[in-house]
């Protein structure tokens, strides 16, 4: 049942992969291969967004990612997102907020919000709806939600006012 | 004792009243939280089950041997492997664990898997072969009781007739209406998913995430054959709940195949298994008559109402219960005769969800009342405020309101809110979001408000006691509680009280588990602020007596004298002040049971004092309607809530936000589509929940603070309120917008563009 061995470059490190079935999703392989926990899988097709991950700096689902076809490209998960100090600014924002309640939108919010911002510094709020309409929620109702990329974007217009 | 050490300076940390943050926010915003489906172990093994495709059929046979041949499978199971019990339920054990003769709903499990690789386990699974006697399926629930019973405890779960008051009564002015509830779906994200690790004296931990551990624990013991003490289940990680975990799903399972292969065993549902594999809200059948004088005085309500409750029975009794006792919604009646009963038919089973009854009937006698404003030319809400129940007044139940019920200054306040909605410009407002709407000349504003309530706690004279213990060492109070964290904050709310009641800030609440504590009762019916709330609060004061007592004989003072505040106890009178730190040197513990007030049954007339406390809330909803294609848009939602005390406002709000969007689900999206028994769209993808571009913003009017007697701190259980009248409001709102019936939800387009019937 065994395939070839490749490598995922995972947060900044190569990672190999080895005794992969073949057709595995990238979500099975970080999980179940890799250790990588935080991205969740409430559906495994493409509909919820909890398994939200960065390749080459677009998100996807990577439930729906066939893991060998990412090889060579960066792949940011959750794990890799947190400043050296702990949380970054959307995770701190989201959990100051009340955005976090059961938890399991969490990771792929924050990775869906992280990229948003990384692109457009200033969203209006349908923006952000927009923006993280792939992602569900079934415990806030996304208020709370836009309330902290709200603070998020307060936060790094205060820190560029600063600078 | 000396006060040598150097005191901290405590009582920094958020206390009742503040916006607390979640003590597990950084593990969960991190993605280091370990959630059920995130359980490892070294030697665990992946199991999995195997469903009927049928919704009624006998089984003839079961062949396993080519499963048991599949490399890596190291047990199949069946109905005869099951060591104790072969069924369970929460209220009544009519569910087989595993179906032996007949299958009774389609998705009902018939064999166990457990193997070392999950794409093993999908082997074998093909692989058993199973030889069916197809039977047509009892799918009406309105001709069921006619059929031939298809389970031996027959085909109704529970009749409920109330007689409350007069029943020759007639009004001048009568109201007639039959509506329908859909079925839905909880839909929470994390799926069913746990581990069983078998000990060597035979005993079994399961890790799983369940609303209620001991009641899982005592239908799993039973099931396998051993003494509850036999059976440890602590909760692993929980990714919602919102009533889909109150029964049990895979925990025997899990257990069996553990016990049976002496391996940890894992188990995770897909989200097709999931819609499979849990309770539903039960779709609901309603006709109603309302009676009133010509000012507007209810004088009367007639109701019939079924509720499907599908193959087996689980919390069905209860929900009956609520639906009937709360039919004609939080106003004066006089006089009422609501028939209500529960059925049982080869549909999914259906159970608790958010709201457990009321949220059918809201959606009811919220559409008759404006039905009935209309008939009278009256203000809808005027209607509302002039037959508004106030504290002494009966329930339909002949239940006397004894606390607090600010049923008009919920109305009044969401009435009155200024409305932020503005006219949609961009394409992505219009309803059906972006390049759907035809034309926005077709688009039609309404307004609607719906009002609803609920009992908090469990009723009927069911002693769902919640067990707390609290140990006080080195300024450290230590929790120990088994309540289910499902999302909803107690974790939170457990550090708010330790801190308010004993002036410490570090708190630490053990991991839920059945080995260590006592019941907490079930995360539902709104109840665990106020259940294990109390009970810790209980615990945290008695060790707070305990403490200044023991102070008070080691220094010579009368205990009266000394107070316990900000990490300091001090004398009044001077001289005397000890860090807390210091005086707990030696552990102070205390541990409690909390009850609520008593309740008791209802009688043969479906009279009697059956509840606790009452929650009450109010919904306004502004929506736009395309007409021609049958889109709706929620725009704005306003709600007031009597909520007793805000113990923490970020949590509350959250509260509020969030079961709205699920109001909003059941009024224009969520059902959970079945044909002849079969679910047809048992995905995420055929299933819609709202996304942040259906959900609109949710305006908080007022949060309506009146303490409740007996509750700690006076605070209301607030969860469920936001998943009533939200649906009812909406509904109303598309009534208003586009003038028709609309009878049932969710909405659909159809409904919309090819109405039966238009007033």
């Amino acid at each position: 049942m065994s395939a070839d061995t490749y490598s995922l470059k995972v947060n900044g490190t190569d990672r190999q992969v080895t005794e992969s079935l073949p057709g595995e999703s990238l979500l099975r392989v970080l999980r179940e291969r890799l250790g990588f926990h935080g991205s969740k899988n409430a559906c495994e097709e493409g509909e919820c967004g909890s398994c939200t991950v960065v390749v080459n700096g677009q998100t996807v689902c990577s439930c729906l990612v066939l893991a060998e076809s990412v090889t060579g490209y960066e792949i940011t998960t959750i794990e890799g997102v947190a400043d050296d100090d702990g949380l970054s600014d959307v995770q701190q924002a989201f959990i100051d907020t009340g955005a976090v309640q059961c938890g399991f939108c969490t990771p792929g919010l924050v990775m869906s919000v992280g990229a948003l911002l990384d692109s457009v510094p200033d969203p209006d709020e349908l923006a952000v709806r927009e923006a993280i309409s792939g992602n569900l929620c079934r415990c806030t109702g996304y208020g709370r939600i836009i309330e902290a990329v709200s603070q998020t974007v307060d936060g790094r217009r205060d820190d560029g006012s600063r600078s | 004792m000396t006060g040598t050490r150097v005191a901290r300076r405590t009582g920094t940390a958020p206390r009742i009243g503040e916006s607390a943050r979640r003590p597990d926010g950084v593990p969960k915003a991190t993605g280091s939280f370990s959630f059920s489906s995130d359980l490892r172990h070294d030697r665990m093994l992946w199991g999995g089950t195997l469903r009927s495709p049928h919704p009624s059929a006998r089984i003839r046979s079961v062949q396993i041997g080519e499963a048991v041949a599949v490399t890596g499978v190291h047990a199949v199971l069946l109905s005869d492997d099951v060591p104790g019990q072969k069924v369970f339920g929460l209220e009544h054990r009519d569910q087989p664990v595993l179906a032996g003769d007949v299958v009774r709903y389609e998705g009902e499990p018939i064999a166990i898997v457990a193997a070392d690789h999950p794409e093993a386990v999908r082997t074998a699974l093909r692989a058993i072969v199973v030889d069916y006697e197809v039977l047509t399926p009892v799918v009406d629930p309105m001709t069921v009781e006619e059929t031939e019973s298809i389970h031996p405890d027959g085909n109704l779960i529970r009749r409920i007739h109330l007689r409350h008051g007069s029943q020759d009564v007639v009004g001048d002015v009568q109201v007639e209406g039959t509506y329908e509830v859909a079925m839905q779906d909880q839909a929470f994200l994390g799926p069913e998913s746990g581990m069983a690790v078998p000990a060597d004296d035979g005993s079994i931990d399961l890790y799983v995430a369940t609303q209620w551990l001991h009641s899982d624990r005592d239908q799993v013991a039973d099931c396998m054959g051993l003494d509850p003490e036999k059976v440890r289940l602590t909760l692993a990680g929980v990714g919602g709940a919102f009533g889909a975990r109150e029964d049990l799903s895979l925990h025997v399972h899990l257990c069996m195949l553990a016990q049976h292969t002496g391996r940890p065993v894992k188990m995770v549902y897909s989200r097709e298994e999931s819609f499979h594999g849990h309770v539903h809200r039960h779709p609901a059948q309603m006709w109603y008559r309302h009676h009133a004088d010509r000012d507007g005085t209810l004088v009367r309500v007639e109701a019939r109402l079924i509720l499907d409750g599908g193959a087996y029975a689980s919390s069905s009794s209860a929900v009956i219960a609520n639906a009937t006792c709360f039919a004609a919604g939080p106003y004066r009646v006089p006089s009422a005769e609501i028939n209500g009963a529960a059925v049982r038919t080869n549909n999914p089973p259906c159970g608790a969800m958010r709201g457990f009854g009321a949220v059918q009937t809201c959606f009811a006698h919220e559409a008759q009342m404006d039905r009935l404003a209309k008939a009278l030319g009256m203000d809808p809400v005027e209607l509302r405020l002039h037959n508004a129940l106030v504290p002494g007044d009966k329930l339909l139940t002949g239940q006397t309101i004894t606390g607090t019920a600010p049923v008009a200054e919920v109305i009044r306040t969401c009435a009155e809110h200024p409305s932020a909605a503005a006219i949609a410009t961009d394409p992505l407002e219009l309803p059906g979001g972006t390049g759907r709407t035809a034309d926005p000349g077709h688009v039609v504003r309404g307004e609607a408000l719906a009002l609803g309530f609920k009992n908090l706690m469990f009723s009927e004279g069911f002693d769902d006691s919640s067990e707390a213990s609290c140990r006080l060492l080195d300024g450290v109070a230590t929790i120990t509680s088994a309540c289910a964290e499902v999302g909803q904050g107690f974790v939170t709310v457990v550090q708010q009280i330790v801190r308010e009641v004993l002036g410490v800030d570090e708190v630490v609440l053990l991991q839920a588990s059945t080995a260590d504590v006592g019941s907490a009762g079930s995360t539902s019916a709104s109840r665990q602020t106020w259940m294990s709330g109390g009970a810790v609060q209980e615990a945290c004061g008695q060790v707070r007596v305990q403490l200044l007592e023991r102070l008070a004989t080691q220094c010579g003072v009368d205990t009266d004298d000394l107070v316990l505040a900000d990490g300091q106890i001090v004398s009044l009178s001077g001289g005397l002040e000890v860090d807390l730190a210091v005086a707990t040197e030696e552990p102070v513990e205390a541990s409690v049971v909390f009850r609520h007030a008593p309740t008791w049954p209802l009688d043969e007339h479906g009279q009697g004092s059956a509840h606790v406390a009452f929650a009450f809330s109010a919904h306004r909803a502004i929506v736009d309607v395309d007409t021609e294609l049958g889109l709706v848009k929620v725009v704005e939602l306003t709600t007031s809530q009597d909520v007793g005390r805000v113990l923490n406002p970020m949590q509350v709000v959250g509260q509020l936000e969030g079961g709205a969007a699920q109001g909003v689900g059941l009024a224009v999206m969520e059902e959970v589509l079945v044909t002849d028994g079969r679910i047809r769209n048992a995905s995420f993808t055929d299933y819609l929940v709202p996304t942040a571009l259906d959900m609109p913003p949710v305006e908080i009017a007022a949060l309506i603070e009146q303490a409740e007697p007996g509750a700690p701190f006076g605070a209301k259980g607030i969860g469920e309120a936001p998943a009533i009248s939200s649906t009812a409001a909406v509904a109303a709102a598309i009534r208003n917008a586009t003038g028709l019936n609309l009878p049932r939800v969710p909405v659909r387009p159809v409904d919309i563009v090819f109405p039966e019937g238009a007033t």
